[in-house]
């Protein structure tokens, strides 16, 4: 098991190939959602309960499926597991389950679960397979959260209004107000707001990693140092 | 004689894209007369405001961008599109509405598309839905029109420093505003048309679709009919969208009963319709390509303003319209190539590559 590139899952899982910025899976909820911070972290947890379980679940089952059967398969754990998730957020966060209403139980229909449990799980042991779902859920979430908080932010002028629906009253004053009151940008709140805003952080993201290739590709094309001799067949590597 | 030799585009025009946006700035000097006569100064402050956010915006993006800033700037397009706005938005809007609509319109309408000639929507109108949206209250608030006789006195314009003190101090304006002949038809329940004129000042003190408005309307028409005449563009689609306007007009107006919506020169005159037609509609780079694509693209964003006008949620609806019609515009294209030379059909472009 040591040969498990753990490092890779995670850079793949938060960044490379994020769900949301890369894949762009599972953009219904990330756009229906995100409109507030208390919002996007719920179903983002919500997203993150389903995915690590349905990968072990997969992993686990995954040499007595056979191939014809994988993808019903798959679908039932899945939503299984959203039907847990579901059920645990009515009765413990009963206000933030009414408020994301109808997006819980599509969970189920998150493209970004089923191509991880389909692409990544199927054919990994446990560790790796639920490790990969941590890191593709929390990438998924971040997102999430980062989009949710802008929405916030600038859609109605707060930022962590409401934590209390999913942490208790212990949180029914993380709020606060950031332009006073009356203020509201009404568009941001509204879907054409949350495809701005996915549009800008998936640009943003492609502005740092092109920044990134850039500076990699410098690195390398440095002159080296040593033999200056005239090479006529080809660079040197 | 020696003759260049001359190969295609054989049409050689010494007009440039500051020539046609200068005579765009032109024309719509009257309707800006009217406006700044019947609501103040407002109008000239909004376009004010405007023209200095949007320079602003297209040199700051144009330097991020790495493009030449003097030579874009030169080409007015930032400021037609900032005094369309301004002449859209209501008289008297705070400062910062004016500042939020121009900066979408250049920065997310216009250059995060490409910029000058490759923006898929129309900037100005993406910034008035963006305010119409997001600031419904504010965008609402029309003043009355100068004259307008109501319970009280006759109403008059805001006074210049009324006026600045509102824009930039966010005085309520409470005092000034009145329904739109548009807004106030849209609200009539159960009463003939004749009876309904009768009854609301808006009407009964105007000519033909009500008082002050009819005139915004001709004065854009006059602006318009100008343009024409210059032939910065043709008459294809501003006649397809008042032609489209009118025809549904004429099949839902049943002589003025109490569910009829509004006779045709109501249409024509209200609201946004001729400013819409000869502007907005008109712009080239957002509508259709060919003549035929251009007179159908019209026709559509007339019915498209009427459904809303008569049926939607908003009293206007030429912003809407435009928009939805700039999605279909590449659909369009595809269905109405123009002919080429030396072939006879000019079916869509499946078909004729077919015969090829």
């Amino acid at each position: 098991m040591s040969d498990v590139a753990y490092g890779e899952i995670s850079r793949n899982g938060l960044w490379n190939n994020n769900p949301a910025l890369v894949q762009l899976l599972g953009l219904c909820p990330l756009l229906a959602v995100s409109g507030s911070v208390v919002n996007a972290l719920g179903l983002g947890l919500a997203t993150l309960a389903v995915l690590v379980g349905s990968n072990i679940a997969v992993s686990l089952i995954r040499h007595q499926v056979g191939d014809a059967i994988r993808t019903p398969a798959f679908v039932m754990i899945i939503a299984t597991f959203t039907t847990c998730t579901e059920m645990l957020m009515k009765a413990y966060t009963y206000e933030l389950y009414q408020i994301l209403g109808i997006f819980i139980p599509l969970i189920v229909t998150n493209c970004a679960i089923l191509g991880r449990a389909e692409a990544f799980a199927s054919k990994q042991p446990l560790l790796p397979a639920a490790f990969d779902g941590l890191m593709m859920g929390l990438g998924f979430g971040a997102v999430l959260l980062v989009l949710g908080a802008i929405r916030e932010i600038i859609g109605s002028g707060t930022l962590f209004a409401n934590m209390d629906l999913l942490f208790g009253p212990v949180a029914s004053n993380w709020g606060f107000e950031l332009f006073g009151d009356g203020y509201g940008f009404l568009v941001m709140i509204l879907p054409p707001g949350a495809f701005l805003v996915t549009g800008l952080l998936i640009a943003l993201k492609n502005i740092i990693d092109s920044r990134q290739q850039a500076r990699l590709a410098k690195i390398k094309t440095a002159p080296l140092k040593g033999s200056k001799r005239v090479r006529t067949t080809g660079a040197i590597q | 004689m020696a003759r260049p030799r001359s190969s295609s585009p054989h049409t050689h025009s010494p007009r440039s894209t500051q020539w046609l946006m200068l005579q765009v700035l032109v024309a719509t000097v009257p309707g800006l007369i009217v406006l700044t006569r019947l609501f103040g100064i407002g109008t000239l402050l909004n376009i004010l405001i405007a023209s200095v956010t949007a320079i602003v915006c297209e040199a700051a993006i144009l330097k991020l961008r790495k493009r030449p800033i003097g030579f874009y700037l030169r080409d007015y397009s930032a400021l037609v599109t900032a005094v369309l706005l301004g002449l859209a938005l209501p008289p008297l809007a705070p400062w910062w509405l004016t500042v939020t609509g121009t900066a979408f319109a250049i920065i997310i309408a216009k250059h995060l598309y490409g910029g000058m000639g490759y923006n898929p929507f129309n900037p100005a109108m993406i910034g008035y839905v963006v305010l119409l949206i997001s600031f419904p209250l504010q965008m609402s608030a029309w003043l009355a029109p100068a004259g307008l006789l109501t319970d009280g006195p006759p109403a008059a314009a805001p006074d210049f420093m009324t006026s600045l003190q509102i824009v930039f101090m966010g005085n309520s304006i409470d005092g000034f505003t009145a329904a739109t002949p548009l807004d106030a038809f849209k609200h009539n329940s159960g009463l003939l048309v004749a009876q309904f004129y009768e009854q609301t000042p808006q009407f009964a003190q105007g000519h033909w679709a009500g008082f002050g408005w009819e005139w915004v309307n001709i004065a854009f028409l006059l602006g318009g009919i100008y343009l024409l005449a210059r032939k910065v563009f043709t008459w294809h689609a501003p006649v397809g969208m008042l032609a489209g306007l009118s025809v549904m007009a004429l099949f839902n107006y049943d002589g003025g009963s109490s569910t009829s919506h509004g006779s045709i020169l109501f249409h024509l005159l209200s609201g946004a319709t001729m400013f819409g037609a000869f502007f907005i509609v008109t712009d080239p780079v957002t509508s259709a390509t060919s003549h035929r694509g251009r007179f159908i693209y019209g026709v559509m964003i007339g019915v498209i303003v009427f459904l809303i006008r008569s049926w939607g949620n908003y009293p206007d609806a030429l912003a809407f319209a435009v928009l939805l019609m700039n999605f279909a515009a590449p659909f369009i294209d595809y269905y109405t190539p123009p002919r080429t030379y030396g072939h006879s059909k000019s079916g869509t472009i499946i078909h004729r590559s077919k015969e090829d």
